[in-house]
């Protein structure tokens, strides 16, 4: 009963702590329009080979500060037409034979996977020879994708070490850098927070349009209420 | 007489227009100590206008296609102009409906505005809560997401827990054997016409029930029963302006508080929009953890909290009903010989306490998985939790009758007090 009474106690604490794997955070800024650019090459470079963005249009990225003709010159390679959306020539049942399931639309991954998921993940694949693909993967363990940026970042491999913890024998995960690629580990964290970044902007485009205009009402709002308070006031004085 | 004077006079020959007018707002006397719980009348009212409003727009462009439905919310979100901000009022309206009749009903419980003569008053609020309850469970499928896909299936599957028709009984609502392209035809049927429809007669009804017996106040004594030299109650005075011109304030704070959720945060935390929803449906694939929206937890509690019996989830089901169906009682479960708690004793109290805080646990628990407070004694401590709790929540009901009598009531005023 008393073990009762301090868990409703200690309830809300409690919430977040039965997570998975540990994530990184996402180090991104969502008004950093440089960045996003940068992350929509490497998405149209690295992803968009087997991944569509079916419902993203290659000139909305003019959001984010390019012109159409940019757009057209350095970011379209599949398509013909800049109001196109991106989808893949790649069909679903080849990949899904491919990779053993159909590589999902990215378009809107950011929202149900969240900034932090996919940052982690993109930097968490490791060698692995048991598999067929060659690859794995710390955040989602034996995912189908193998590792499509691994030139750059290199091969890492698994360490795993167990020591006496607070509850037990604990089991902890580290990767190692065993071979490294073009790109040092600085750069490559880099380069994943950038394709992030595009990715939670294509998730929800209007997002900064959202922020902006949400100062803008909530302001209006403000005087609004010290009208009507002062209104109500008047009407109400003589009431008692 | 004025131009516009003669064309009232003209329609109020023909509509009571006028009449109408002083009925239910100039000549309407409600008691003049509202306080803060009394803004969620108008306030429901408000967003049922927002909902239908947002809601025809939406359906503009939105597709009740299996094949187009998922695509066609994210046409809404991209490529609409103004799509975006339409489709979060919308989705943001339907939590934000079930927090104002939340505190609404908790309204009636704190200050007995069900009680006689207000009995039907309630009773077709109950009626609305079901209605709204049903037009969220549709308009849930319709984003056609995992978790409006799985929602739906685990929903319609109760019904299928049902003893000998069950099985017949699921497959008629949807229409096929699984959740599939018939069943988002018909919910989208019932979801943007049906459930609407009926919904604004129980709407109009509840009004009109409410204007019939005045407006019951916190301290829960009938202003009626003190009226002047012209028979107006002395401590009511005319809804419109005065409440008109309360009621404007309280709508701009609660837009500031909607706003806020739509420009900042129309996700709430993957409570408002749950995550899994931006993958679309695959019949093919359970998620793990099925979760219905905050606004439906508390039952959802209930139900996985009974153990199945026979074989069968139907006892869990009935339980979930009950606790619906019970609130129709209420007025007459409640003996207690004053209506508001200001003058109500500890012992309700403390019931009323303890049914708030049951409510809120069990829908906090109905949005985890049953395991994820580990076990005690062979059991997960969660279940045993929810049980605790659905108790909690049937005994302030069932034991009502006796302990609003022996609770120790102080003697209610003659007139309003501040």
């Amino acid at each position: 009963m008393t073990r009762l009474l301090l868990l409703i106690l200690l309830l809300p604490l409690g919430a977040h702590a039965a997570s998975e794997a540990p994530l990184d955070r996402a180090p991104i800024e969502t008004t950093d329009t440089a960045s996003i650019q940068r992350g929509a090459q490497v998405f149209v470079n690295y992803c968009l080979n087997c991944h569509s963005a079916q419902y993203m249009r290659y000139n909305r990225l003019t959001d984010v500060g390019l012109t159409e003709q940019q757009i057209e010159n350095n970011l379209m390679f599949a398509a013909s037409k800049v109001g196109d959306t991106m989808t893949v020539a790649l069909p679903a049942k080849t990949a899904a034979q491919w990779f053993g399931v159909a590589p999902p639309d990215l378009t809107v991954i950011a929202r149900s996977r969240g900034a932090d998921w996919l940052y982690s993940y993109l930097r968490g694949f490791y060698r692995d020879d048991a598999r067929t693909i060659g690859w794995n993967n710390t955040v989602f363990p034996n995912v189908g994708m193998p590792h499509v940026l691994w030139e750059l970042q290199g091969q890492q491999v698994l360490e795993v070490t167990e020591h006496e913890g607070a509850h037990g024998k604990e089991r902890v995960q580290t990767l190692e850098l065993a071979q490294p690629g073009t790109m040092s580990p600085t750069e490559y964290d880099r380069l994943v927070a950038d394709l992030v970044n595009y990715l939670v902007y294509m998730g929800e485009p209007a997002r900064a349009q959202r922020m902006q205009m949400g100062y803008g009402v909530l302001l209006g709002l403000a005087v609004l209420f010290v009208l009507v308070y002062l209104l109500k006031k008047e009407y109400w004085k003589d009431i008692h | 007489m004025t131009r516009s004077q003669a064309l009232l006079g003209w329609i109020d020959e023909r509509f009571p227009l006028t009449k109408l007018w002083k009925e239910h707002l100039a000549e309407y006397y409600a008691p003049k100590n509202f306080n803060f719980w009394y803004y969620f009348g108008s306030l429901a009212l408000l967003v049922l206008v927002l909902q239908i409003v947002t809601g025809i727009f939406l359906t503009m462009n939105y597709k009740p296609d299996a094949a187009q439905a998922f695509g066609s919310v994210e046409y809404i979100m991209r490529d609409v102009p103004g799509g975006w901000i339409i489709r979060y009022m919308h989705s943001t309206g339907a939590s934000m409906f079930f927090v104002v009749v939340y505190l609404h009903m908790f309204r009636a419980l704190l200050y007995g505005s069900h009680r006689k003569p207000r009995e039907l008053i309630w009773v077709l609020g109950v009626l609305i809560y079901l209605c709204l309850m049903a037009e969220a469970f549709f308009g849930y499928l319709l984003p056609w997401g995992q978790m409006s896909y799985w929602g739906a299936q685990v929903i319609v599957n109760l019904f299928g827990a049902v003893p000998i028709i069950g099985e017949d009984l699921a497959v008629w609502i949807r229409g096929d054997y699984v959740v599939s392209d018939a069943t988002l035809n018909r919910f989208f049927a019932f979801h943007v016409i049906a459930i609407p429809l009926v919904l604004l007669g129980l709407v109009v009804a509840h009004i009109i029930a409410l204007h019939e017996t005045g407006s019951n106040n916190p301290d829960g004594i009938e202003i009626k029963k003190t009226k002047d030299a012209n028979g107006r109650p002395l401590d009511g005075i005319p809804f419109h302006p005065y409440y008109t011109v309360k009621d404007m304030v309280g709508v701009v704070v609660f837009l500031a508080v909607f706003s806020f959720i739509i420009f900042f945060a129309p996700e709430m935390g993957g409570y408002f929009l749950e995550y899994n929803n931006f993958v679309p449906a695959d019949p093919l694939k359970t998620p793990t953890h099925i979760a219905p929206v905050w606004y439906f937890t508390p039952f959802y509690a209930m139900l996985r909290a009974v153990p199945a019996m026979f074989g069968s989830q139907f006892p869990g089901v009935v339980v979930m009903g009950a606790a619906v169906v019970i609130l129709f009682f209420l007025p007459w479960l409640d003996r207690s010989p004053v209506k508001s708690i200001r003058y109500r004793g500890a012992v309700y109290k403390a019931a009323l306490a303890l049914f708030v805080v049951s409510f809120v646990v069990l829908g906090w628990l109905g949005v985890k998985p049953t395991d994820f407070l580990g076990k005690t004694g062979g059991m997960d401590t969660a279940v045993i939790l929810a049980r605790l709790f659905t108790a909690v929540y049937f005994l302030f009901f069932l034991l009502m009758p006796w302990y609003s009598r022996i609770d120790r009531t102080r003697p209610e005023p003659k007139r309003l007090t501040h």
